[in-house]
């Protein structure tokens, strides 16, 4: 079929490509905030970042929509449809990331201002990695490249390497000081939130695979 | 900082990111794919004329659309004999957009499309209780110019009927019949924008003299609708304008459809429920004479109204 000869899907099409962009940066922009909220205790930050997490599944809901009615009207074929079931997917797990973000701010509001553990610069690197994953699985997605995503798969292990020292560290800081268990315990929420966020990018790993070869597989 | 998606922007507002649809670019032409990487600023263009019609419903769209109906129907009723056709059939027709009519065979929907340019008073024991309207006109008025009417509200047929003559005269009819040109030259013009705009052009216009009936169908369904066209008609009727084309010629015809309509009104009578979900903005579901449901396409395909609809659309019944 000659290109151009459906253009009325080709730029619906486009549409819901770019609100996926649009969300997946808002969901950015969450975790950093979350993060930054957390390093500076600014609650009013960690305010915001939760009151986005409303747009964020918003913005959900509407490209569920979009799909729902390309899939309807559009009988999209091949890799086109495995292209609209991955983003299916691939915005439920952002709408999760953008509830993880929302509780590491949530977090930050319930620790106010109790002194911060300086020991946790390994947390920042947790979210670092993990944001760095997002973009690079949405590279993959754009560019249609099942290397790049069985590649950032092979990353999430040191996410799960890091996530076992910081919770390691903190058992012992609170088996010493009984004083230190709230606090630690709300960093280890924190902790878990960005290993779970890095867990819901091979999740898209998984879909940008699906989606350029047609196979399904699980990622460890 | 300013993420811009096109139309659709990432602004801060409040130091919190908020998406917003935007309609301060225009015109920058579609990256089929665009870089998605999270910073780099991407423009697409999405349409974004947003408009409520009259009938209640919005639409949005690449052309401008004006929410007044361009028909507007009024408890009609048709009855061939003593047999009713069509019964209390009463909506809105948006202009500048393509209004799909979709219902088993003998449903009536071809009945109504030529109600709407009184294509039925030549069948014998036809009559009709009811009022349609085309801009405000009553056009079973008696004082109504039916060749005027024909000329605004055109029609394109299920088999392509080209006249057994060449290109440019089956182009050329409509005008010289009508008066619509003063000379040759004029004529020349009409007949090559008309074959510009169903995308003919380039195909024949070292061929004009040749006889039309010696090209393949789909080419023949769009040198009809250049007929059309010709004439300059407000609204396009069309009564299963692919059911005798390949899947290509079909999607070409389609494809002319969205491109029309941004200066025509199109209202398309098909068997084809994937052609109707594909090409329409809004669907009405036609069963036994009745209009069941006039709904936005989108709707009509992933949440019908009526259970009737459901049951078509799925293929329960029909």
């Amino acid at each position: 079929m000659s290109p151009g000869i459906r253009s009325v899907f080709d730029r619906e099409f486009d549409e819901v490509r770019v609100k996926l962009a649009g969300m997946t940066k808002l969901v950015d922009v969450a975790v950093e905030r979350s993060m930054n909220a957390l390093a500076e205790r600014d609650t009013k930050l960690a305010k915001i970042v939760i009151d986005g997490d409303l747009e964020i599944n918003k913005q959900r809901f509407q490209i569920e929509e979009d799909c729902l009615a390309l899939i309807a009207t559009q009988q999209p074929a091949a890799t086109d449809l495995r292209e609209i079931i991955a983003i299916l997917y691939m915005i439920v797990e952002l709408e999760r990331m953008g509830d993880y973000a929302a509780g590491i701010a949530k977090t930050v509001i319930l620790m106010k201002e109790e002194p911060l553990l300086k020991t946790f610069k390994k947390i920042f690197k947790m979210a670092e990695l993990s944001r760095q994953m997002l973009a690079d699985s949405m590279q993959a997605f754009t560019n249609r490249d099942p290397v790049l995503a069985q590649e950032i798969t092979d990353r999430d292990n040191k996410i799960d390497e890091l996530y076992k020292i910081v919770f390691l560290r903190l058992l012992k800081i609170m088996a010493k000081d009984p004083d230190m268990v709230t606090r630690c315990t709300y960093l280890m929420w924190c902790a878990h939130n960005l290993e779970r966020i890095a867990d819901r990018v091979i999740n898209i790993s998984e879909q940008v695979t699906f989606m350029t070869t047609g196979t399904l597989k699980e990622f460890e | 900082m300013v993420v811009t998606f096109g139309e659709l922007v990432l602004t801060e507002v409040a130091s919190a990111p908020v998406l917003q649809l935007d309609n301060r670019i225009t015109n920058i032409p579609i990256n089929r794919y665009p870089p998605f990487f999270i910073d780099e600023i991407i423009a697409v263009k999405i349409p974004l004329h947003k408009v409520r019609l009259s009938n209640g419903y919005s639409v949005k769209s690449n052309h401008m659309v004006d929410p007044q109906p361009v028909f507007t129907i009024r408890d009609l009723n048709f009855y061939y004999g003593a047999v009713r056709a069509l019964s209390q059939i009463s909506l809105e027709i948006p202009p500048n957009l393509i209004t799909a009519l979709i219902g088993p065979s003998g449903c009536g929907k071809s009945t109504f499309l030529r109600c709407l340019n009184r294509m039925n008073d030549t069948i014998p024991g036809t009559h009709i209780e009811g009022q349609i309207f085309l801009k405000g006109m009553d056009i079973y008025s008696p004082d109504v110019d039916l060749a005027l009417l024909r000329q605004k509200v055109g029609m394109v047929f299920q088999k392509p009927n080209p006249f057994p003559q060449s290109v440019f005269d089956n182009v050329a009819y409509g005008p010289r019949v009508v008066g619509l040109t003063r000379n040759k030259k004029e004529l020349e013009t009409i007949v090559e924008r008309s074959l510009r705009q169903v995308a003919l052009w380039d195909e024949v216009k070292d061929a004009l003299n040749e006889n039309a009936l010696s090209f393949s169908l789909g080419e023949q369904q769009r040198l009809c609708i250049a007929r059309l066209l010709a004439v300059q008609p407000e609204v396009i009727l069309m009564d299963e304008p692919a059911s005798a084309l390949d899947p290509i010629a079909t999607l070409r015809i389609e494809e002319l459809m969205v491109e029309l309509k941004q200066n025509y009104t199109i209202i398309v009578v098909t068997h084809n429920m994937q052609q109707a979900a594909r090409v329409s903005d809004f669907t009405g579901f036609f069963w036994l004479g009745e209009l069941v449901e006039f709904s936005p396409t989108a709707n009509m395909f992933t949440r019908p109204e009526k259970r009737l609809s459901e049951d078509y659309i799925t293929g329960k019944m029909g």
